[in-house]
């Protein structure tokens, strides 16, 4: 509350408006009448008391919690039909919890019962400062820059500021640190490329085994990895194993459609894609095998596997890209080369002209 | 006894005789005689009339006459050539087959059909064209499972199940009305057969490629986990601090409600 407001009466510095321009006028504050409280002693009384037991209970049941914390073993249970509950953690929250809150209960109850409790106005005044502050302000300001002699001594102002704004520069040019410079080579031998190459095995994901076309079933999903994802260790297993990872799918070669192009990509109606959603790069096995639709669990994108990958739903806009696959000499299944296109999700300098389209031969 | 003898020339006495000595024999039968066979034997010609007569009631008018399946019109039905015992006894078993009406995905709900006339049904369907058959039960044994093969079961069983069965197997919701049912709570067999043969829209995921020691550690790491106590409250399906969450917002954003009404309240005034 400043010095120039004052209760129940506007100030002059607010913006008021004219009391024609409101259809009802303001009925001002409803009439104070006193509580209970206020007028029969007794009722005060019990009030307090009220207030006194809820804030009295509060240091019991810290006290409390510090006696839970250190007597209650922490391998005890309670239970309640479904619910199962550590007998210490359930104690260290009853108490600590009801403790705060009978706090808080207790204030509640002391303003509303015992506090005060006419209502008063406090207008608001404007926030800019009066004429008198500013104009003090800015003599003060230039005062300070004359003492320190930056107006007769120009240049230290001048090559300070050029010291502030280029010691901003080591930590901006920090940052190319924080990955590979993406240029075009960069790109090719990274984020364009995974560990896919001619007869690297298709294999089972978590166990390694290599699969054989001939136990491959009609509606059969299998979770692959390429071979050689055993050879790598660390960060850099994690990264060719999202980029590379594929889905394995047998479906009658009868019920889908497959390309002229791609009629060699396929070993009698297995084919194999990319798990990775070309959205934002889910992995994905949720696989129908009666429609054949693929669909990313993040965005609902779902893909035909029994049409080249294409979407048929969802805000992914490219489509899955497929691995083309081959039997080795020893019966097992290979990638026939790497992905055409770069899977998973787009990036600013992906070229996408090369992606399948519906249409496409 | 002399009521029973003074009666003895009723004229109901003798039928009375009769059906109770009727009713005696066929009682000693039911406890004194083998429990029949049942398992269903492809060699077993009399089982496989069976199974097709009981398939031309309760399969033939969506899966036609002989198993061939219907693809077209408003009642469809696929082929069941090569589907193998093992899918007719996880359908028919779990009550999902027959239908009750044509839908998105066959429900369950209870099974009308006997053991024998399953082992019937699954022995006429094996023999329309090799299949799967029905697993032993050491396949799905997995009370010697040690903790490293319920750890792989688990990464097996997120790797290829989690997709659709939520990485707690609580089900979860597939495109079109269909869902993949909760694993919580279910026969260590069925979920075997689930896996060995790809029912509805789940994929097959057939022994050779999930080997019978993979799908046992996958039976044995859902068992471990739904045998885990949900500390503090319902599981909701593993959704991690969802369940907190759901107790947070209900239970305690909504008692804040009522204390906010309680601080804003105005109490009795004194006139």
């Amino acid at each position: 509350m400043t010095e120039d407001t004052t209760h129940g009466r506007p100030s002059t510095e607010v913006a008021t408006v004219g009391e024609e321009s409101y259809p009802v006028p303001d009925p001002g504050l409803e009439p104070h009448l006193p509580r209970l409280t206020d007028v029969d002693e007794k009722a005060a009384d019990r009030a307090t008391r009220q207030v006194a037991t809820f804030f009295g209970l509060v240091p019991v049941l810290a006290i409390g919690f510090a006696v839970v914390y250190f007597a209650v073993p922490g391998d005890a249970y309670i239970d309640f039909g479904p619910l199962r509950a550590n007998t210490r953690n359930l104690l260290l929250g009853l108490t600590f919890g009801l403790a705060l809150l009978f706090l808080g209960v207790g204030a509640v109850q002391w303003a509303r019962k015992l506090m005060d409790d006419r209502e008063m106005i406090d207008y608001r005044h404007g926030a800019s400062s009066s004429d008198d502050d500013k104009t003090y302000m800015l003599t003060e300001l230039n005062k300070a820059a004359n003492e320190a002699q930056l107006t007769r001594r120009k240049i230290i102002g001048r090559t300070l500021i050029a010291a502030i704004a280029t010691i901003l520069l080591p930590m901006v040019v920090g940052l190319a640190d924080l990955g590979p410079w993406p240029t075009k080579k960069k790109r090719a031998e990274t984020i364009e490329r995974t560990i896919w190459a001619p007869g690297v095995r298709v294999v089972n994901d978590v166990t390694f085994e290599p699969i054989k076309p001939e136990n491959v079933e009609i509606g059969q999903l299998i979770n692959g990895e390429p071979a050689n994802l055993q050879d790598l260790e660390g960060s850099e297993y994690q990264i060719e194993k999202a980029k590379a990872a594929v889905i394995v799918v047998r479906m009658d070669p009868n019920t889908i459609t497959i390309p002229p192009s791609r009629e060699t990509w396929q070993i009698g109606g297995i084919l194999c894609y990319s798990k990775i959603c070309t959205h934002v790069g889910c992995p994905i096995s949720l696989w129908e095998q009666q429609t054949h639709h693929l669909l990313c669990p993040c965005h609902q994108s779902t893909f035909d596997l029994g049409d080249a990958g294409l979407v048929v739903f969802g805000p992914a806009k490219r489509a899955l890209p497929q691995l083309p696959i081959a039997v080795d000499a020893e019966g097992y299944i290979v990638a026939q080369r790497d992905f055409l296109v770069p899977p998973g999700p787009s990036f600013f300098e992906r070229d996408s002209r090369n992606d399948f389209k519906r249409g496409d031969n | 006894m002399r009521l029973l003898s003074s009666r003895r020339r009723h004229p109901a006495a003798k039928a009375l005789l009769l059906v109770s000595g009727l009713f005696m024999m066929g009682a000693l039968y039911t406890v004194i005689a083998p429990p029949p066979q049942v398992s269903a034997d492809t060699g077993n010609s009399q089982q496989i009339a069976e199974g097709k007569a009981l398939f031309a009631v309760g399969c033939a008018s969506c899966h036609g006459l002989n198993g061939e399946g219907q693809v077209n019109g408003p009642i469809q039905g696929p082929p069941l050539a090569g589907v193998g015992a093992a899918a007719v006894d996880f359908q028919v078993s779990t009550g999902r087959m027959p239908m009750a009406r044509p839908g998105p995905q066959a429900p369950v709900k209870p099974n009308l059909y006997s053991d024998e006339e399953i082992a019937a049904l699954a022995a006429y369907v094996a023999s329309l064209g090799p299949g799967p058959a029905i697993p032993e039960p050491a396949q799905f044994d997995t009370a010697n499972l040690s903790a490293e093969d319920l750890a792989r079961g688990g990464e097996l069983f997120r790797t290829n199940c989690s997709a659709c069965h939520n990485f707690e197997g609580a089900g979860g919701a597939l495109p079109g009305g269909k869902y993949a049912p909760p694993l919580i709570g279910l026969d260590p067999e069925r979920i075997y057969l689930a896996m060995l043969t790809g029912p509805q829209q789940m994929p097959v995921f057939d022994d050779e490629v999930l080997t019978p020691d993979d799908k046992r550690a996958i039976i044995g790491y859902l068992e471990a986990l739904h045998a885990r106590p949900t500390d503090g409250g319902f599981g909701l399906g593993g959704l991690g601090p969802v369940s907190e969450g759901l107790w947070a917002w209900i239970i305690g954003l909504g008692s804040l409600i009522f204390f906010a009404m309680w601080i804003a309240a105005k109490g009795a005034k004194a006139k």
